[in-house]
């Protein structure tokens, strides 16, 4: 298979899903005859029409909620946030229905909600948002976020089969810059479980989303000066893979939280309060967030720049954890 | 110099004398005997249940948390759910035990859920209104009522997308009406034209605040303009006008003529909840004026007039209502709690697990 990018295996993971199942279907603003802001879904309303391909109004709340009330009439909706930035409209309806009902009455949310996540792309504050945590903090919710080709197609299709709410986010950084071959059969990444990018003996970095990538160039720099790190891209954060993290840093001792998200209330703080709960004895410095920092995403350059972690963020803190 | 007294002077009246009217009466028709007997037995066993619940089993420090009750509003909910046919999906408010009687939901059930027990339909994860049972087209609703127009709005394009000729209903207070959802679920079935059906149970009081401090507009049956839809405002304690009214709407959404806009005007013959004492904020010749046009009291009198029902059945049926309440209750307070450890279930699929309520 030639290779696609990112943004084509998201595309073709809808494409399958649709084709397998006809209860999937497509809701979002733009998605139809025009194929969505970013042509995500560019194809899918000329091969499956009106009724499977649903181009809506700007109501986001009232997209999320006509997607539990057709979830609850057996059809599989994949909602389309046209930047995930704007999911904070559709709050009430993800938190109070979609992530309660089974809980409340034992009937199941099928839906998956996907959109565009992150910046680094001249979004400024509303369209270079991460949310996840708004939702991690949701029990009932699961959320994923892809950081190959591989895995946005697999994790994909795994949301889209999952009988419960996933929050699917695409690092929309990634949409065109990253490309790779992958399997022509059908494969599901499961939710849940991460996967070791690079294995490593001094460090583990558990990261997720764009600043995979920042982990990995660190690791080829610091590779140089003798530190080798273990990179986790977890792939999932709610549930995320405790299990790796755990068996990581009992091998390494040291572990860098690194995510494109803000520190407080970051997934890096849960991850560090069970790691020292479990694992306490084993840590042989403390236990190291690299973070943007707690302020919304700012446009211009300078600044964006200064709020984005890079890998010389990485390094330099790599460097402290080996001198501890 | 032209006149500049307002006395028309020849020109046109006045806008507002001559614009059509924004919003329909309830349509004339005939109520089969059958129809309407079943309604008031819905309706009398709706105020029993209520009644139990509020009166006795709330004030007996029995019921923990809120109460809420559709005292005196049993006409909206009975009526229009027996308009409905199997397949249909319903979201309710807090108001509208009626419509979970006239539906089918058991006695037992009902009142094992505000009992917090182990056998109500959210099996103590959730209680007083908040049930539900897709296998009767009901949904448990949230408490941000207005949720439910998105979600009964989905529902009817799924029916519409499928080519199902069910429809899909929601009911809510005219407070629920000034929230964003509601607008966004209704302007999405309008757009859609899918089969479904909003209710305000407008009971002039949304807690302690009254209808002039909820919406300005003059009547919320005239929005039905603004989404291109139908509107009805329609006598909420008039079974009949609700069940013509009803039935009517039904048609048009199961046939593909796309959403309708009820207003049922009533009253809220109770406080907010069971705790809340309204005499503070309602003025009390509101009650006496409302309490004068109670919706049971008047069908049952009409029904005896018009021969529909006799003394005997009458009398009959309220002992079989009071009974077969004591049964459940008496049932419902027997039913073991459900076993602490409990709170961690449900909360994602589990294939282990029971599947409940559909």
């Amino acid at each position: 298979m030639a290779a696609i990018t990112f943004l084509e295996a998201i595309r073709q993971a809808m494409l399958e899903e649709m084709r397998r199942d006809e209860r999937v279907l497509v809701m979002g603003e733009d998605v139809a005859n025009y194929g969505g802001a970013f042509k995500v879904t560019q194809g899918l309303f000329e091969e499956f029409g009106p009724t499977r391909v649903v181009n809506m109004p700007i109501a986001e709340s009232a997209i999320v909620g006509a997607a539990i009330g057709m979830s609850m009439n057996g059809m599989l909706p994949v909602v389309e946030m046209q930047f995930i930035d704007f999911i904070t409209c559709a709050f009430d309806q993800i938190t109070s229905y979609a992530a309660k009902s089974r809980y409340r009455w034992g009937v199941g949310v099928p839906i998956v909600i996907r959109g565009p996540s992150s910046g680094n792309v001249h979004g400024g504050p509303f369209h270079s948002a991460n949310p996840e945590m708004y939702f991690v903090h949701t029990p009932g919710l699961k959320v994923v976020e892809p950081a190959t080709v591989y895995d946005a197609k697999g994790l994909l299709k795994a949301a889209i089969r999952d009988p419960d709410p996933v929050l699917y986010l695409e690092p929309k950084y990634l949409y065109r810059r990253i490309k790779d071959e992958i399997p022509a059969d059908d494969y599901v990444v499961p939710i849940g479980k991460g996967v070791i990018r690079k294995p490593g003996r001094d460090i583990t970095v558990a990261t997720y989303g764009t600043m995979l990538y920042v982990a990995l160039e660190s690791a080829h720099q610091l590779e140089r000066e003798g530190i080798s790190l273990e990179i986790i891209d977890l792939r999932s954060l709610l549930p995320f893979d405790e299990d790796m993290v755990m068996t990581s840093v009992k091998k390494t001792g040291r572990l860098i939280l690194l995510h494109e998200d803000t520190l407080t209330g970051g997934l890096g703080g849960e991850i560090a309060a069970r790691v020292v709960d479990q694992a306490f004895l084993y840590l042989e410095a403390p236990i190291k967030r690299i973070t943007a920092p707690d302020t919304p995403v700012p446009f211009a350059p300078p600044l964006e720049e200064f709020f984005l972690p890079k890998s010389s963020d990485v390094n330099r803190v790599a460097r402290e954890l080996m001198a501890f | 110099m032209p006149s500049r007294k307002s006395d028309n002077g020849g020109k046109p009246k006045a806008a507002a004398e001559t614009r059509p009217k924004l919003w329909q009466d309830a349509p004339e028709g005939d109520v089969p005997a059958e129809t309407r007997q079943r309604i008031l037995y819905f309706m009398k066993l709706t105020r029993e249940v209520d009644d139990r619940i509020e009166r006795k089993l709330y004030r007996q420090g029995k019921i923990l948390g809120g109460v809420y009750t559709g005292r005196g509003q049993e006409a909206i909910s009975v009526a229009f759910t027996c308009a409905l046919a199997e397949g249909d999906f319903i979201v309710p408010s807090h108001r509208d035990m009626g419509v979970y009687i006239a539906r089918g939901m058991s006695l037992y059930r009902i009142f094992a859920q505000y009992l917090g027990r182990r056998d109500g339909p959210a099996r103590g994860k959730d209680g007083n209104m908040h049930l539900g049972d897709l296998r009767l087209g009901l949904v448990s609703f949230v408490s941000m009522l207005a949720d439910s127009v998105p979600i009964v709005a989905g529902a009817a394009m799924a029916f519409k997308f499928r080519k199902e000729p069910r429809v899909a209903i929601t009911f809510g207070g005219e407070g629920a009406t000034s929230r964003g959802d509601w607008h966004e679920g209704i302007n999405l079935a309008s757009v859609q034209q899918a089969p479904a059906i909003f209710v305000i149970n407008n009971n002039q009081y949304a807690y302690s605040t009254p209808a002039r401090e909820q919406f300005h507009c003059e009547t919320l049956a005239a929005r039905g303009v603004a989404y291109g839809i139908p509107g009805y405002r329609v006598d909420g304690n008039d079974p009949d006008a609700v069940f013509r009214t009803a039935r009517e709407v039904v048609e048009r959404a199961r046939t593909g003529g796309g959403p309708s806009l009820v207003e049922c005007v009533t009253a809220r013959m109770t406080g907010h909840s069971a705790h809340d004492d309204p005499s503070h904020y309602v003025p009390k010749e509101f009650f006496e004026e409302w309490g004068k046009r109670d919706p049971i009291e008047h069908y049952t009198q009409r029904l005896l007039d018009e021969k529909v029902i006799t003394p005997a059945w009458l009398e009959e049926t309220e002992i079989e209502i009071k009974k077969a309440v004591d049964l459940a209750v008496t049932q419902a307070e027997a039913c073991p709690y459900p076993e602490p450890e409990e709170c961690l279930t449900d909360v994602y699929y589990d294939p282990t697990r029971p599947v409940v309520n559909q």
